[in-house]
């Protein structure tokens, strides 16, 4: 099996962050930490283009390599998880991800950190698995289960994709191969293809 | 005499050494090393049952990892809608 990943298809998306009540709903992420969010660029402006945005399980993590206590690690199947009972909230994985994945709940007194929360792919983290206690502190296990992140699966358009690396790979690699170009660069002809017989007429007296 | 001169030999030799041990420069940067770091040991996804699941769709024994992945594999099919609708 290839890593786990991510990839979001920026014609798709449209903005609805689905993905984002989605992931809050499974993992009962707590208020203030959002560990995916939908970014849009030139918001307003025809052509605008969405991407949702979360940890990004990144192959040599920067948030790994900067812990001063050593509590990530990567699981088989290439999820960047963390050990909450050893993170001592000092920040420095916020500071090194380019993605801005690592988040800190601030509901203490003076602007208490708290231990930091990210994505774990639905991966749940190192207690036992779809334990009361994996939950509370890391969220839901749906890999244990054998799903994929809620996101991805929640995702209406499509356009968040989720899972062996290579899979979504052929998958957004087979979409894009169906799209349009040229004048065509944005719409639904590239987000979802041509049809098949573009000259078909809808049946007459049909709804359209 | 003999055993005398080989102590001080010694000595001295445990000496230089002691002296030289402080030259020495400790790593002191973590390096992670694949599957080991300073928490808990976290298990496998395919050591679970996926019985004991609510609404799992996916099918594998216990401990099959390949099972788990060719069941992953399938259910990431379901965000292809080539595949799904067409």
């Amino acid at each position: 099996m290839a890593r786990m990943k991510f990839l979001c298809d920026a014609e798709r998306c449209i903005e609805c962050n689905g993905c984002v009540t989605a992931c809050k709903q499974e993992n009962e992420v707590p208020w203030g930490v959002n560990r995916r969010r939908v970014v849009t660029l030139n918001d307003g402006v025809p052509g605008e283009k969405s991407i949702s945005v979360a940890c990004m399980h990144c192959s040599d993590a920067p948030c790994m390599a900067v812990c001063p206590v050593d509590c990530f690690y990567k699981t088989e199947e290439g999820v960047v998880l963390h050990d909450k009972d050893m993170c001592i909230g000092c920040g420095y994985c916020f500071y090194a991800c380019p993605f801005g994945a690592p988040q800190f709940p601030q509901a203490g007194a003076f602007g208490m950190r708290g231990k930091m929360d990210k994505c774990t792919f639905c991966a749940g983290g190192p207690e036992k698995d779809n334990s009361k206690e994996e939950f509370a502190k890391y969220g839901s296990n749906r890999l244990a289960q054998g799903k994929l992140p809620a996101c991805a699966e929640m995702c209406s358009t499509k356009a968040l994709l989720g899972g062996d690396g290579d899979v979504i790979a052929d998958i957004f690699r087979n979409r894009a191969l169906k799209r349009g170009k040229g004048a065509e660069v944005w719409g639904w002809g590239t987000a979802y293809g041509k049809p098949d017989n573009p000259q078909q007429q809808a049946p007459k007296g049909a709804k359209s | 005499m003999i055993n005398a001169r080989k102590i001080m030999v010694a000595g001295v030799a445990l000496a230089a050494l002691a002296t030289v041990a402080g030259c020495g420069e400790k790593e002191q940067v973590i390096v992670y090393q694949q599957g080991k770091y300073q928490g808990k040991t976290d298990t496998k996804p395919a050591d679970n049952d996926p019985g004991s699941s609510l609404y799992t769709t996916s099918k594998w024994t216990k401990g099959d990892k390949a099972g788990w992945e060719a069941a992953l594999k399938s259910r990431n099919q379901n965000q292809n809608e080539y595949t799904r609708a067409n």
